[in-house]
């Protein structure tokens, strides 16, 4: 049974959660990353955070793996990041090539 | 590599990155508002969410469970595990961003996967490149997530689903195209791969939302297993 107020106290909950999560990141010492094993690492992590989370949202839904229209789109955004497209064409190419499939697909 | 290119040039650029990467959020948000609806929740609980939750992956959370007739604290739980994440963001955020008092409050709210990613792709191109792709990205995301939740709310079912314009595909296409330009050197190019590998073999195995914070694990690892290396810049490659 899922009454009003229950559901109120979940989204507050929710949110109070999110954003204490968010603003703990910011609130930690700026010297965190100066030690120079952890600017290392820092230099590295948005390399491996972008290339985790492009790998995340094109093969999985939920936990699950799946291979579906979303690779072909990811696939011909990789042929126009090669030939050097600007971003936007590079979006656009994917949702379209992405759209194509699915119609085709049906 | 950009460093030399003149300060409207690169703002345009970011600016169009930032704008480009919130058009293509603001659409995803009206199936987060329809699926919303539908869940059980109502439409202002549903705006609720988007504008005080505004992290993606937990709101999706939230709402797959109670829609599946799971209890909404469980819900709660599993969305804030998920936006474990962006407090991760948060710490390699802290010396680009510099805010302190109120601003720092804003930020906050703003440090999500889009505003991070294009904040720290254009880092390299100096200091208040990479704080405006931040800035711009988030405030782009946040008026027209919020927009869209509440049109899809309204409008319910009858937007369709947004994987028919293909825009699932738009975030990962982004985001590669946003690692693109770090691609420099071997490093670069092993820390992307073991990271997205890991990313991918944690998907099963971790709740969602958990297999970015896992791959984060990779450059860590690389660096204490070269620690007895000299370090080699980038730039001296």
């Amino acid at each position: 049974m899922t009454d009003d107020a229950t559901l109120w106290f979940a989204v507050l909950l929710t949110a109070a959660g999110c954003y204490g999560l968010k603003l703990l990141g910011l609130l930690a010492p700026a010297r965190l990353l100066e030690h120079p094993l952890a600017a290392r690492v820092s230099d590295l992590l948005p390399v491996s955070l972008l290339a985790a989370l492009a790998a995340v949202q094109t093969f999985a839904t939920g936990t699950e793996l799946v291979v579906d229209a979303r690779v072909a789109g990811v696939g011909a955004a990789l042929v126009a990041i090669a030939l050097r497209a600007p971003f936007l064409v590079v979006v656009g190419v994917a949702a379209l090539t992405a759209s194509l499939v699915r119609l085709v697909a049906g | 590599m950009s460093t030399e290119l003149p300060w409207r040039t690169v703002r345009a650029s970011v600016l169009r990155t930032g704008l480009g990467v919130g058009v293509a959020s603001g659409a995803y948000a009206l199936s987060i508002g329809a699926l919303g609806v539908a869940a059980g929740l109502s439409i202002v609980q549903t705006c609720a969410l988007s504008v005080l939750v505004f992290t993606g992956g937990s709101q999706f959370a939230f709402v797959g469970v109670v829609a599946g007739g799971g209890s909404p604290l469980s819900g709660a739980a599993s969305a804030i595990l998920l936006g474990a994440r962006n407090g991760l963001y948060g710490v390699r955020l802290v010396p680009l961003l510099g805010v302190r008092g109120g601003r720092r409050l804003v930020a906050a709210q703003l440090t999500i996967d889009e505003s991070t990613a294009v904040a720290l792709a254009n880092e390299d191109r100096g200091r208040r490149a990479g704080q405006l792709g931040f800035w711009v990205t988030g405030l782009a995301i946040f008026l027209l997530w919020n927009l869209g939740t509440l049109v899809g709310a309204l409008v319910g079912s009858a937007v369709g689903d947004p994987r028919d314009y293909g825009l699932d595909a738009a975030a990962p296409a982004a985001f590669l195209a946003l690692l693109a330009p770090r691609m420099r050197g071997r490093t670069e190019w092993t820390a992307a791969l073991l990271a997205a590998a890991v990313a991918i073999v944690a998907v099963p195995l971790v709740p969602a939302g958990l297999p970015v914070l896992v791959a984060a694990t990779v450059p860590v690892v690389m660096v204490l297993r070269h620690r007895e290396q000299p370090y080699v810049e980038d730039s001296e490659r």
